[in-house]
């Protein structure tokens, strides 16, 4: 998007690129479903775990997609991290996000942990130590609606919604209506400070 | 948050509507095959208790120990404090062995307030029941219980709702730390008591004051009974436990008047037959089991908040340094 359409405001304002739009969004959300649902030979033994903030709302539409596929519910969750976060002592306590595990619990079952972005891996490593304290999972899987690379630990996901090549500098802002007014991802940062 | 629990008027609403909330979440834990959060892995958290207590210093044990805390009990008996040791003395040692958090309980009102405020420790102190003055933990946890039963229904606050705490105020550390907090979370706070158990300067409180239970208790939502401390009674401040009980004690009658929320609370040891009798103790509208069960997610909660991070959450006031 030309930036420099508006020199005075550009300038100050976030030069935020949209790269998924609310259609996107919805068309990458339905091939993780079925991607799921395929290499899980169905819904049997699912359980969708979102982590807070965002991966909860994308945890919930899949699961609803998965359900007018398979003609069933599958069991949706959400898993909070920050207890298990390594950066934990760094910065001031934080506040906790609502954990809830469905009520047939994850021992046995495959467990699909669903977040909005990966980058680090180090949220997803934070996950899976949360996963351990909870039972014991048959597998674990990953889906998330956007890649944007620089993983600084070797984790990978299953199901991705859209691999985005980004720099450091970039930052990936996903925001999803129930938690946001508007359903997009956007990049911000880069060619704004004087590229 | 501040660096040190000390009062329940160190609390801005943000910070125990922060403490409540996160008390929720660590809740279900209780519930999990692994009663375990690594959040405060490596730290120490010593629990110093000059006066006895079982039911704080197990919470506060249990809460620390869940969070993966290392934990150290300090009773004054069986310690060089029967010994002679004074305040200080324990404190500088408490320094030298690294503790990150002090829960201390002592008779002497004010002594939580002089362990943190004389650069004695740097930990977080967090008091557990000074003397008569304060006892702040108690009130979250009994704040927190009445806004699990009452709150859902009021969107999602104590605004307005109507609580009245009945008997040994003048010796209750629970009531005056309840009245400042439930003040702060926007209840309205009534104190029951004969004339003789109402401390001097009842007046200042942020509370309305009655002799009179039973015109109090139709329009209570909360009606939170007080233990008489005749451990700490020298003379005469009713004429005989009976009348006392007669006037002020909660039973089977009275409970009957009570609106159908409304929820009995006591802040423990309970005396069965003075302040309250059994058959309100085991009944529906009893919560008494429920505020033990709150007080480890109340306390861990607050070790969290103080300690989880580099610094105490919500800093809404300057820290140290």
């Amino acid at each position: 998007m030309p930036a420099h359409l508006e020199p005075e405001s550009a300038a100050a304002a976030d030069t935020a690129r949209t790269v998924m739009d609310g259609s996107d969004i919805g068309r990458a959300l339905t091939r993780i479903s079925h991607e799921i649902l395929e290499r899980n030979k169905g819904g049997s033994d699912l359980v969708l775990l979102g982590i807070p903030s965002r991966g909860v709302p994308l945890a919930e539409r899949i699961a609803e997609r998965i359900a007018s596929v398979e003609g069933y519910a599958v069991p949706v969750g959400s898993l909070d991290i920050t207890m298990y976060r390594d950066d934990l002592r760094m910065k001031p306590a934080r506040a906790l996000l609502p954990t809830q595990i469905p009520n047939g619990g994850i021992d046995g079952r495959t467990v699909v942990l669903v977040d909005d972005v990966l980058f680090s891996g180090r949220t997803i490593r934070a996950a899976l130590d949360a996963l351990g304290d909870i039972g014991r999972p048959k597998a674990v899987r990953l889906a998330v609606l956007v890649d944007r690379g620089h993983r600084e630990l070797p984790i990978r996901a299953d199901f991705v919604g859209k691999n985005l090549p980004t720099s450091l500098v970039e930052r990936v802002r996903v925001r999803l209506l129930g938690v946001d007014d508007v359903d997009a991802v956007t990049i911000l940062g880069s060619e704004g400070e004087g590229a | 948050m501040k660096r040190h629990l000390l009062s329940a008027a160190d609390l801005t609403r943000d910070d125990a509507e922060l403490v409540l909330r996160t008390a929720e979440e660590l809740r279900s834990l209780a519930d999990r095959p692994i009663k375990k959060l690594p959040a405060l892995r490596g730290r120490t958290v010593v629990n110093l208790f000059f006066e006895d207590s079982t039911r704080t210093r197990i919470s506060f044990e249990a809460a620390a120990k869940r969070l993966s805390a290392d934990v150290i009990n300090f009773a004054a008996k069986g310690s060089s404090l029967s010994k002679g040791e004074s305040l200080k003395d324990t404190a500088l040692t408490l320094e030298a062995m690294g503790a990150d958090a002090v829960v201390v309980r002592h008779s002497a009102s004010g002594a939580p307030h002089r362990l943190a405020n004389s650069g004695w420790v740097r930990s977080s102190v967090v008091n557990a029941g000074d003397g008569t003055h304060e006892h702040p933990t108690q009130a979250l946890l009994d704040a927190f219980t009445m806004w699990r039963h009452l709150a859902p229904q009021s969107g999602g606050s104590l605004d307005g709702r109507r609580v009245a705490i009945v008997g040994d105020v003048l010796h209750s550390r629970v009531a005056r730390s309840n009245a400042l907090l439930l003040r702060t979370l926007g209840a309205e706070v009534t104190l029951v008591a004969p004339p003789t158990l109402f401390p001097v300067g009842i007046e200042s409180w942020p509370v309305e004051t009655s002799y009179d239970l039973d015109s109090v208790l139709p329009k209570a939502d909360v009606v939170m009974m007080l233990r008489v401390q005749r451990e700490r009674m020298h003379g005469g401040f009713f004429p005989t436990a009976r009348e006392y009980s007669r006037r002020y004690g909660l039973d089977g009658r009275r409970m009957a008047t009570l609106q159908d929320h409304t929820i009995v609370m006591h802040p423990g040891p309970m005396v069965r037959g003075m302040e309250i009798t059994a058959d309100v103790a085991d009944s529906d509208r009893s919560v008494i089991v429920e505020q033990v069960t709150n007080g480890v997610a109340v306390r861990m909660a607050v070790l969290y908040l103080l300690l989880g991070g580099s610094q105490p959450a919500v800093s809404t006031e300057g820290l140290p340094e």
